[in-house]
């Protein structure tokens, strides 16, 4: 049996609280008064940049205040008063939208890793893989999280059209729908009581697999046949035909409808890619710090060598989306679509790019050398790029909808970061203190314990 | 011609050769070659052989093939010849970059793949024509021959062979070749 430190324990809480604070603190300063906002634009078009650079926003029916800005400009004193205003109220709502959109990007960072762990335990079930099972206790420990993550990632989003003022879906803002086509016609689809109960049959549909087949394997430790294992085998098999059609629907919901206007087909993929390489390399991690404690002795270096290469492989699988939903629009070039990568490569050049060396480049020659793979460090290594880089991965997806061009990386984000990096840690490591950590009886056990490449 | 003598030791299970290899080496006598009808796990660090260094190599080819494909495409789509065929930006390689990706992927891998290939034949001697080197032909069925140097010390390596379990025990005049 695990027992959880109480140093990890403290230091846990103390990410909570401070997080907390933190995101406590990133709301309190984002209520900008109309005419702060006005003198801050004023301070900043006095050095230099001006109208003409902040007016470059796509962001649903916002993007038509910011073009118009120009027009109107030539069209007598009145109109360029209206103009005036629309833009400091736009600049305003942005940064009302950013502890939001902070809070969010780090919460449905987390909670990622969690489902993406999820489905690569389900996988291990379906393929009946022998090198695994050692590491069963570690992935259920891991997905623990998917509850109550995924609550409060739908939390967050209906109440940020709810309690704030649409801080992070455009489409919840009944104002906004009235005077665009386009979101009237998406509205079967996109409407707060919809959206709600889509997301709580997903969480309802991955808790309750995550319950039952904890609860069969646990079943398994104590049972005389493989009945149990039979159970888990199967239920995994119907889990994963249920996740990848909710798992892609949660994508177009939770992370495309914030550019409502905007669409892609692999979307769903693209998400999937980089849960499924934050999951497993957080697996990873898990993994080696109960080695390095005494807890995990059998996990060899053969099963780090085995999840470093899936960390290897599905980094290449993640660029390759990347670049095929990248390339086939920036190919075909039809403005409806392109605005998305427009607005990103303008306003978030180095991170939109920079993630691609974090998440390619790097791991691509750090991990390709086999002896490499069996280094404890070296994987660590190679994973915290990864988790930093697929959390940049959201925040490009998420941010600039939301703020556009005033995007930061400062105590909102770090402070949620810290949040929810707590959270996580505290409800994962109490998880794996519930049960052994390797399980007994199963049928692979042996081969898993064994398992030399 | 020089000759030289060899012992050809014949074992009918790889788990009998594998033990058989590791009792030979622990006596210290060379092992000048094995021959196996399939690949035997493990056997070539129980003989002691070094790592391969293909992959290191296809490495290599694969970096030259990223080169090349990046030095043709700069110079025919941007240096020789700029026309603008669709509107797609060819006044530097970077703008036009996604579109020389799947070009620049396919070469990568293809000379990686075929260099490696090519290089893993020149280093086994290995082409069409080529006359078998097989000392006996159910080594490509359901037999492993172990071959041993000799050198004076034939009675001595006899009865260590049969001690380990080999079927038929050979003394071979082998051309010096090569």
């Amino acid at each position: 049996m695990y027992t959880i430190s109480n140093k990890l324990k403290t230091f846990s809480i103390a990410l909570i609280i401070l997080g907390l604070l933190g995101v406590g603190y990133g709301f309190m300063t984002s209520h900008k008064s109309f005419e702060d906002v006005e003198t801050m634009l004023a301070q900043e078009s006095s050095h230099g940049g001006g109208h003409a650079e902040e007016a470059t926003h796509e962001t649903a029916s916002q993007d038509v205040v910011a073009s118009e800005d120009h027009a109107q400009e030539s069209h007598g004193e009145e109109s360029h008063v209206d103009a005036h205003k629309e833009h400091v109220e736009h600049v305003q709502h942005q940064i009302a939208n950013r502890p939001w959109s902070a809070l969010y990007v780090a919460a449905f960072f987390f909670f990622m890793i969690a489902l993406g762990v999820l489905a690569f335990y389900a996988i291990q079930f379906a393929s009946q893989a022998g090198w695994s099972p050692v590491l069963f206790r570690v992935m259920e420990g891991i997905t623990a999280y998917v509850l109550p993550g995924g609550l409060i990632v739908l939390a967050i989003a209906i109440a940020s059209g709810t309690i704030g003022h649409y801080n992070i879906f455009i489409w919840m803002d009944p104002d906004v729908v009235a005077h665009d086509k386009l979101l009237q016609g998406k509205a079967g689809w996109l409407n707060i009581g919809w959206f709600a109960v889509r997301g709580l049959i997903f969480i309802a549909g991955w808790s309750i697999y995550r319950f039952f087949a904890r609860k069969f394997t646990i079943a398994q430790d104590k049972s005389d046949d493989n009945s149990n294992f039979k159970k888990t085998f199967r239920i995994s098999a119907a889990f994963l035909v249920f996740f990848i059609y909710t798992e892609s629907i949660m994508s177009w919901d939770w992370i495309m409808s914030v550019d409502p206007h905007w669409f892609s087909t692999l979307f769903g993929w693209y998400v999937f890619a980089g849960m499924a390489v934050s999951g497993i390399t957080v697996i990873a991690f898990i993994s080696l710090y109960l080695k390095s404690r005494g807890y995990l002795e059998v996990v060899n270096d053969s099963h780090i060598h085995d999840l470093a290469k899936f960390m290897f492989g599905f980094s290449i699988f993640w660029a390759y989306l990347w670049f095929s939903q990248f390339m086939l629009i920036w190919y075909a070039n039809i403005p409806e679509e392109v605005t998305y990568f427009v607005t990103r490569i303008e306003d978030y050049n180095g991170l939109f790019f920079g993630m691609l060396a974090l998440n390619l480049v790097f791991p691509f020659l750090v991990l390709m050398n086999s002896d490499y793979k069996r280094i404890p460090w070296f994987v660590v290594m190679a994973g915290i790029v990864i988790l930093v880089g697929h959390y940049i991965d959201v925040y490009v997806m998420i941010m600039p909808a939301t703020v556009g061009d005033r995007w930061a990386f400062g105590i909102p984000e770090i402070s949620s970061i810290m949040l929810f990096a707590g959270l996580f840690l505290f409800i994962v490591f109490t998880a794996l203190t519930k049960a052994p950590l390797v399980v007994k009886r199963n049928p692979f056990l042996k081969e898993s314990e064994n398992f030399h490449y | 011609m020089e000759t030289s003598k060899v012992i050809h030791a014949i074992y009918t299970d790889d788990d009998v050769l594998m033990n058989a290899v590791k009792k030979v080496k622990a006596e210290k006598h060379h092992i000048e070659e094995i021959y196996t009808p399939f690949p035997v796990h493990g056997l070539d660090k129980a003989m002691g052989l070094a790592p391969t260094r293909i992959a290191i190599a296809s490495f290599i080819y694969g970096c030259i093939g990223l080169i090349v494909s990046i030095v043709m495409m700069d110079f025919i789509m941007i240096s020789d010849w700029p026309q603008n065929i669709g509107g797609k930006p060819s006044f530097s390689y970077i703008e036009n970059m996604p579109a020389f990706v799947p070009i620049m992927f396919e070469l990568t891998v293809f000379f990686a793949a075929h260099l490696m290939v090519i290089t893993f034949y020149l280093r086994s001697r290995m082409w069409p024509f080529k006359k078998a080197e097989n000392p006996d032909p159910r080594t490509t069925d359901d037999h492993f021959l172990m071959e041993i140097a000799v050198h004076g010390n034939e009675k001595e390596l006899d009865s260590l062979l049969k001690e380990t379990g080999a079927v038929e025990i050979r003394l071979i005049e082998k051309e010096e070749a090569h």
